[in-house]
Parts: structure tokens; sequence; C-alpha cells
């Protein structure tokens, strides 16, 4: 059994007087992919987007409850919202690449937190960045070109580089595959698999096949509760509860 | 008589919008079939073809009719042997006698006999005109009835007029636009006639007073228009150092800072500054900010003079500040919110967010706003009227007084002198300068603005 990683506990979501989430309390472990499903407007996001505090950006977003990453308070007005999300690195739903070359994309994170003392180190973890990204040899020959002239599963491979550049111990993905073709999304999810051995990742996604094909653990979301969590292969084959047998069959959603 | 010639069209197509409803009801009972669009847009067919040829009677009649009496009274007035006549004047007495009997005492018989023919040519021409606003009303009534039938398209008629209005009346901006660049263009020439293109362009003084009349000892003038240009360009420059980094900074912390309930006060606070007319702003400059930046100069041991370049230029950059932050602020408003949730997702805080995403890519526009406002800046006339001086100093001091092609043009039509000397057709020459600038600044900004706007949708 591996440990905890994010631990919440109670969280509740208002965006001004509407409840979004209902008292989730969820425990990840390390080195797993945990998928969020749920149908559209369930809170999946807006939970995913609690845990680097990215909710801060709405204005009228007010979160409560405790979630622990490590074992240290985020929701907190004390916590270090720059490095706690230096150690969660995110993923969107659209791709979204600067538009700088595709080196500086990924070198944004690593010089603004002062990672690296010479430009051959900065290269350095460009380069393995992308690498670990798969995106490298596509890349190799044209790193000075913008981001923004890859394609659509390239420049998410990007975002994915571009996220693990700053050395993060969990990847968040907000329904990465939504914006990509099939081939894209094979590729992205075979790169998930194999994160899987250094990182934490917690992903939204709208497809339960893929929910199936790359999570270890799977939750289900329903009007901003958290109906059930467990193990992906018992969600899919035995829930125990009848709304997620009924959405995971198709029955609504 | 214009007046009661309205009222008399009003109820032309008044009548022909009820004769066309009727007609075209009688007509379709008769052949018991049912019109193939509705009545209405048979009645506004009837008025359609009634309103425009009156209109246009009416307008002609508007720009000719004056024109036409005076040259027959004039060509038929029995000028004496000898005697020099200066024909405006003659007209306007010809039209006083006429206008007023009890000026007929003393005048010449000539006078007299010329102003009772005015009068009649203007009742023969009230007549005519009322008559032919008629007939021509009746034309056209009797044009569109012989269409009006059941199969006849009418709303299909109606669309294609009511395009033909609206190509009419955005051609009227264009035309204008058109008629007055060739007026620049042809004025210009006349200048250029006089003085050369070269002494305008390259020399470095600018004297331009001339001889109006014979003997008169003034000394020839040169137009060497090189201190105005560099005059405007230095006002210029001081109201972009105002208005560029209050600007962009304010458009900054609207976008990015402020919350929802400052921007939608402050905003539209900031575009009043936008409406104050610039007059304002030059009583402004020539009371409070001349006489600061007076005592300023002389506080620093710099001799500055009353109205100088840095007093207009700063009032004028304050009066641009709303064209670059509103602009700007749009332009960073359209920046992606997926790139900040990008930046800030990698854990940048705001500064570096904004510094290295958000700037970055909203630049072009922003550039745009610039040029936008420069081309603003140069083209503004009354802050430089009052407060930048007339004097064609060429010098980068920006305490000095300065003059720029907006206060030149202003100068040299001022005065009551006729268009046919180099100092006022100077005016034409200065004024076709600043267009063909603001002109290319402006291509230029829409140009960066338009392929911004691409890249992001």
């Amino acid at each position: 059994m591996s440990n905890s990683k994010i631990l919440a506990n109670g969280v509740d979501v208002y965006y001004g007087s509407k409840q979004a989430l209902f008292g989730i309390s969820m425990d990840i472990k390390e080195k797993e992919v945990t998928a969020l499903i749920g149908p559209s407007g369930c809170g999946k996001s807006t939970f995913l987007r609690c845990i680097n505090r990215m909710n801060d950006l709405i204005e009228i977003c007010k979160v409560s409850g405790s979630i622990k990453v490590d074992n240290e308070e985020i929701i907190s007005e004390k916590t270090d919202v720059v490095s706690l999300r230096s150690k969660i690195g995110m993923v969107f739903q659209k791709p979204n690449p600067f538009p700088k070359s595709i080196f500086d994309n990924v070198a944004y994170g690593p010089t603004i937190h002062g990672l690296v003392d010479s430009k051959n180190e900065l290269e350095e973890i460009v380069h393995s960045s992308l690498k670990k990204a798969g995106l490298f040899n596509e890349v190799k020959d044209r790193l000075n070109e913008p981001g923004t002239s890859l394609s659509g599963g390239q420049q998410q491979r990007l975002c994915i580089a571009r996220a693990i550049a700053v050395n993060p111990e969990i990847i968040l993905m907000d329904e990465p595959c939504s914006a990509l073709d099939p081939i894209a999304t094979a590729i992205i999810e075979e790169l998930i698999d194999e994160l899987r051995l250094n990182y934490t990742i917690v992903i939204v996604t709208h497809s339960m096949q893929q929910a199936a094909r790359v999570s270890q653990k799977t939750s289900f979301f329903h009007l901003g509760e958290l109906i059930e969590t467990g193990d992906t292969k018992k969600i899919f084959t035995n829930p125990d509860n009848s709304k997620t047998q009924d959405y995971i069959t198709g029955r609504f959603g | 008589m214009f007046f009661w010639s309205l009222v008399l069209i009003a109820v032309g197509i008044f009548s022909s919008f009820i004769y066309g409803r009727s007609r075209i009801k009688l007509n379709s009972k008769k052949q018991g079939t049912k019109s193939k669009s509705l009545p209405n847009y048979y009645a506004q067919y009837v008025l359609m073809w009634c309103l425009f040829p009156a209109l246009i009677v009416y307008f002609s009649w508007a720009i000719f009719q004056e024109q036409i009496i005076q040259n027959i009274v004039i060509s038929n007035f029995e000028f004496i042997e000898g005697a020099a006549y200066n024909e405006g004047l003659l007209l306007a007495e010809i039209r006083n006698v006429a206008n007023n009997p009890s000026f007929a005492d003393g005048k010449s018989v000539e006078i007299i006999n010329a102003a009772s023919q005015y009068s009649s040519l203007r009742q023969i021409s009230q007549i005519a005109f009322y008559l032919s606003i008629i007939i021509i009303m009746l034309l056209g009534a009797l044009y569109a009835s012989r269409k009006l039938k059941p199969e006849f398209h009418a709303q299909h008629a109606i669309e294609r007029y009511i395009q033909y209005i609206l190509i009419f009346c955005s051609s009227v901006a264009i035309f204008t636009t058109i008629g007055i660049v060739f007026s620049l263009i042809f004025e210009s020439l006349r200048f250029f006639a006089e003085v050369s293109i070269f002494e305008f362009l390259f020399s470095t003084e600018w004297y331009p007073f001339i001889p109006i009349r014979e003997g008169q000892t003034a000394a020839e003038g040169s137009f060497g228009a090189v201190p105005i240009f560099a005059g405007t360009f230095l006002v210029m420059v001081v109201a972009m150092c105002v208005a560029a980094p209050l600007g962009l900074l304010t458009a900054i912390y609207l976008a990015e800072y402020a919350s929802q309930r400052v921007r939608k006060i402050v905003k539209p606070l900031l575009e009043i500054l936008a409406g104050i007319p610039t007059i304002v702003y030059g009583f402004f400059a020539f009371v409070s900010v001349a006489p600061f930046v007076k005592a300023f100069g002389q506080s620093i041991g710099i001799d500055a003079s009353p109205t100088s370049a840095l007093a207009a230029g700063m009032v004028m950059g304050v009066m641009i500040i709303p064209f670059i932050s509103s602009l700007s602020d749009d332009v960073i408003n359209s920046v992606p919110q997926s790139l900040r949730e990008g930046s800030f997702g990698i854990g940048a805080n705001k500064a570096e967010t904004i510094k290295k995403v958000i700037l970055p890519a909203a630049l072009p526009g922003i550039v745009g706003a610039f040029l936008l406002a420069i081309s603003r800046a140069i083209g503004e006339t009354m802050i430089v009227v009052v407060a930048a001086g007339t004097a064609p100093n060429l010098t980068g001091n920006p305490f000095e007084n300065v003059t720029t092609v907006t206060v030149q043009i202003v100068v040299a039509l001022i005065g009551d002198q006729e268009f046919d000397n180099p100092r006022t057709l100077s005016a034409f020459a200065l004024g076709l300068v600043l267009f063909v600038i603001t002109l290319f600044l402006n291509i230029i900004a829409l140009q960066i603005v338009k392929r911004y706007r691409e890249r992001y949708e």
C-alpha cells in the first residue's frame, strides 16, 4: 500500500452563493493515477483546481475545508501558493503554449523559479523535460520555432513538458485529451502511464474508457458530491453505489 | 419657399402611399389572385418613386436657382461705358433693392430695372418650382402605378432601392474624404508652384511673411518647414513620455489587478478624459501647467519661456492617456485566460506572468494603440495653439517656445487674406504633410492590431 499524497477532508466550494462542492473527502495515493469522472458540471474540475489553489483566480470562488499535500495544509491564508504550484504541475483542457519559442516555453518555469545557474543547465532541463514528455525527437531541430506552430497533440505534450520542467511531484490534468484526435490521445495516454512511475497524477476526464485505461483509482462525482471512490477495476466492474452503476453503464450523464 | 415645398412633398408621398395601398388591393381583387408581396411594399414602392424624383428637383433648385437668376440679371444689366463695377457689390445692391423697395431712392435706373427683373425672375422660378415638383411626383406615381400588379415582386424592388440608399449614404462619407484629399493636393500644388518642395521639406527657416501689396517693405518670405516638423515631433515625444507609461500601467492595473467593481468605475472615468474639449485642456496647459514649467525651469537654472513644448506636451500626454489605456486594456483582456492559468499553474506570480507572458502576447496590440495615440497627438491643435507658442524654433529643448504643424495652419488661415499667396497656401501643404503622416500611422497601427486579433480569433 503506497502512501497518501493528497488528503482532502470536507471540502466545500461556493461560487458566490451557489455551492459547487459538498464536503468532499478523498485520499489520493502517491505515484498512482487517480481519475475523476462524472457528468458535466458535477464539480470534478472544481475539485482539481482546489488542489493547486487555481480557484484563487476566480474572484467569487470560496473554498473551505482541508486539503493536505504531504501533510501540509494548503487551504489557508498562510500557504505559499507559488511554491505549492511549483510542486503541483497542471495541464489544461486546451493546449495553451505561451506565444514564445518551444525552448522558452519549457524554460519558463525553471527560469522564474531560479532552478538553474547556467545556460547549459537550463538546456539540459529543457531537453530532458521534452524527452520525458515524448516530444524531443519531433522538435529537437526546431526548438526556436514558436510553440503555437506545433500540432494540437504536440502542443499538449509541450505543456506537459513545461509542467514537468519545474520538477513537480504532482501533475493535475484537466481533460487533457478533450481537444485532441484519437491518435494524439493514445500518445498522451501512453505518456501518462510512463509518468506514473515518477509523479502522482490526478486526471479529470469525460471519457470512461480513458479513465479505465490510464488510472488505478477512480472517483465518481455527481452534483457536487463524491459518490464513490476506489480501485478503477472495482468501480468499473462492481461499483457499490447504484448511481455509479448507472453512470458507467451509460444510463445517464 | 423651401419650407412649404417640403410640406408639399410630405403631402405628396403620404397620398402616394395611400394610393399604392388601395390600388394594389383593388387590382388583386379584380384579378382574383393574392399579390406576391404585402400591400405595404407596393405602397412603399409608389412612395419611393414619388419621393426621390421630388427630392432631386428640390435640391437642384436649392443649389442652382440663385446662381442662374443672378447670371441672367447680370447678363441683362446695362453697364455704363467706362465705369468700374464690382460684380459682388452690384449683385448685393440689386438684391437689397429687390427685397426692400425703400432702398430704391437715389439708385440709378439700371439698378432699379435690374432689381425688378430679379424679383419677377424669382417669382417665376418659384411657380416653376412648385409646378415641377407636382409634375415630377405625378409622373413618378404614374410610372410606379403601372407596376402595381399582383404578380410584381414589390418586396424585391424595395430591397433593391434600400440597398441603393445605403450605398448612397456610405458613399457620401467616402466621396467627402476623397474631395478633401484632392482639394488638399491641388491647393498644395499651387503652393509648390511658388515655393520649391525642397525648400519646404529641407530648409530650416520658417518666415512666412511676404509683401501683400505693391511697394510693401516686407522681406521675401521663406518657407522651410523643418522647425515646424521638429516642433511637432518634440511635443509628440513629450506627450508620449507622459502617456505611454501612465496609459500602459493604467491598462495593466485595470486588466489584471483591479476588481470588477473598481474597473467598472475607473474605466468610464478615464474615457471621460477623452471627452473633454481640447480647448479646455489648452486653458489648463496655459493657465496652470505652463507657469509651473516656467517656475520649475528657473529653479533648475533653465530659462523657460511662458509657453513651452513641455507644458503643451505634458497636457497633451494626459489627453491621450485614455486612448492608450483603453485600447491596451482591451488588448490585454483579449489575451486568453488559458495563458494566465498556464503561467500561474507553473507557480509564476502575477508580476512574472504579466511581464513574461501577457505583455509579450499583447505587444502587437499595444504597439498599435501607441501608434494611434501618436497620430492623435500630432493632429491635435487647440492645446498647442494655446500652450506651445508660435515661434518656429529649431530646438530640442522642451522648455523653449516651439510651434507645430497644426498651429502654423491656424496662423496661416487667420485674417482675411485671399488664397492667392504662399503664406495662406502653405496651410494646405502643411495639412497635406500632416494628413500623409497620420494616414500612414493609422494604416500601420490598424494592420498590427488586425493581425493581432487574427492570432487570438
